[in-house]
């Protein structure tokens, strides 16, 4: 192969992905630049969404990729009816770890954060805000991808080559739409208190 | 190879790299800390970031991923002449000159939807692409340094590549980002 088919090839195989993430990714930058009230009030909130939003799509990326693999075996049946036990533990552990890397995440912004001399939030609003934010956006995702996954496999589709473009989709919109209603519940809630 | 499925062993095998990815990624976010005021002046800029970000990671990780492919195929050298080497870095390149003036004009179009814009739709769409073309170029360079990495201590670029520059990507989108508003602003 020449270096232009080479080219070629690669452009045409990226192109969808990249324009269904851009679509994902435009509208997450349009609720993003809509809580700058939000972001005002809970200082370092911003310094926090980097590392929520790839939270999202490793956790749930390797969820997708493992739960294609698994189909792709015959472990794992293509369907959620079944209450598969593999199943249940690998979405399980996808959310333990989103919870834990997403408070972890905003421990050690605080923690920096603090040590620079910086404004930052309390450290129990940017942990509610992170858990809340990652449970919700955990659900959504864990939902979406099973449902995906195994809706396209039943369809005859490569289950590998739907998670990437979907979990990149969806993750941001879904890690900033809930990390917006997060950040607001937990504002609400220390208003109260 | 195969992990276990239970909690506490796709725990084991996930849990380290997640926590030093996560390190990585509140880098970045330090970086957009220090031109907060700047974004939130601006909406479109704020608007910009989430998809800056995802678009600089996609580009790197389908370059790991082909990469990483040619490399377990054995069609890949690493020589700057090497038809796969060149052609998938043309490839990141064409790509980021096609996806970033739709990611500046797509900003600009849905913050005037939703919201006010007070930058002009040309500096916007500029400011996207001179961080694409820049993205794109580092994520060529990043991509092949690191198969270059794996290869070289005999590490699955599989496993280590594209987490590694997933992330790296990232930050660069960031960072990359905060030097192209500062030359347009």
């Amino acid at each position: 192969m020449t270096v232009r088919e080479v080219a070629r090839d690669a452009y045409r195989e990226a192109l969808p992905a990249l324009g269904a993430s851009l679509v994902g990714g435009l509208f997450a930058g349009v609720v993003l630049s809509g809580m700058r009230a939000e972001l005002r009030a809970v200082p370092g909130l911003l310094v926090l969404v980097p590392a929520l939003l790839a939270t999202r799509g490793n956790v749930y990326g390797s969820l997708g990729a493992r739960i294609s693999t698994a189909l792709h075996q015959g472990l794992v049946e293509p369907r959620i009816r079944a209450g598969d036990e593999r199943l249940r533990a690998a979405v399980a552990a996808a959310l333990a770890n989103g919870l834990l890397v997403s408070s972890f995440a905003a421990v050690a912004v605080f923690s920096i954060l603090t040590v620079l001399g910086d404004t930052v939030a309390p450290l129990p609003v940017l942990v509610a805000t992170a858990l809340l934010s990652g449970l919700l956006s955990g659900v959504a995702l864990a939902g979406v991808v099973v449902t995906a996954v195994f809706a396209g496999y039943r369809r005859g589709r490569d289950p590998d080559t739907l998670v990437g473009p979907l979990v990149t989709t969806t993750g941001d919109l879904f890690g900033m739409l809930f990390l917006l209603v997060a950040v607001r519940l937990v504002l609400f809630a220390a208003g109260v208190i | 190879m195969a992990t276990d499925w239970t909690v506490s062993a796709i725990t084991r095998a996930m849990l380290p790299v997640l926590l030093a990815l996560t390190l990585v990624e509140v880098g970045s976010g330090l970086v957009l800390g220090q031109f907060e005021a700047q974004l939130l002046q601006y909406p479109t800029l704020l608007a910009l970031v989430p998809v800056t970000i995802g678009t600089a990671g996609n580009l790197g990780s389908i370059l790991a991923a082909r990469l990483s492919t040619s490399f377990h195929l054995g069609t890949l050298s690493f020589d700057p002449a090497d038809e796969h080497l060149a052609g998938n870095a043309v490839a990141t390149l064409a790509l980021a000159l096609s996806i970033f003036p739709l990611v500046g004009i797509g900003a600009w179009g849905l913050t005037a939807l939703f919201g006010s814009v007070q930058l002009a739709p040309g500096t916007v769409v500029a400011i996207a692409l001179s961080s694409g073309v820049a993205l794109a170029v580092l994520a060529v360079a990043v991509t092949v340094s690191v198969t270059y990495v794996a290869y070289r201590f005999s590490l699955d670029p599989d496993d280590v590549v594209i987490p590694v520059v997933t992330n790296t990507c990232d930050v660069l989108g960031v960072v990359v980002l905060f030097a192209t508003v500062q030359v347009f602003l």
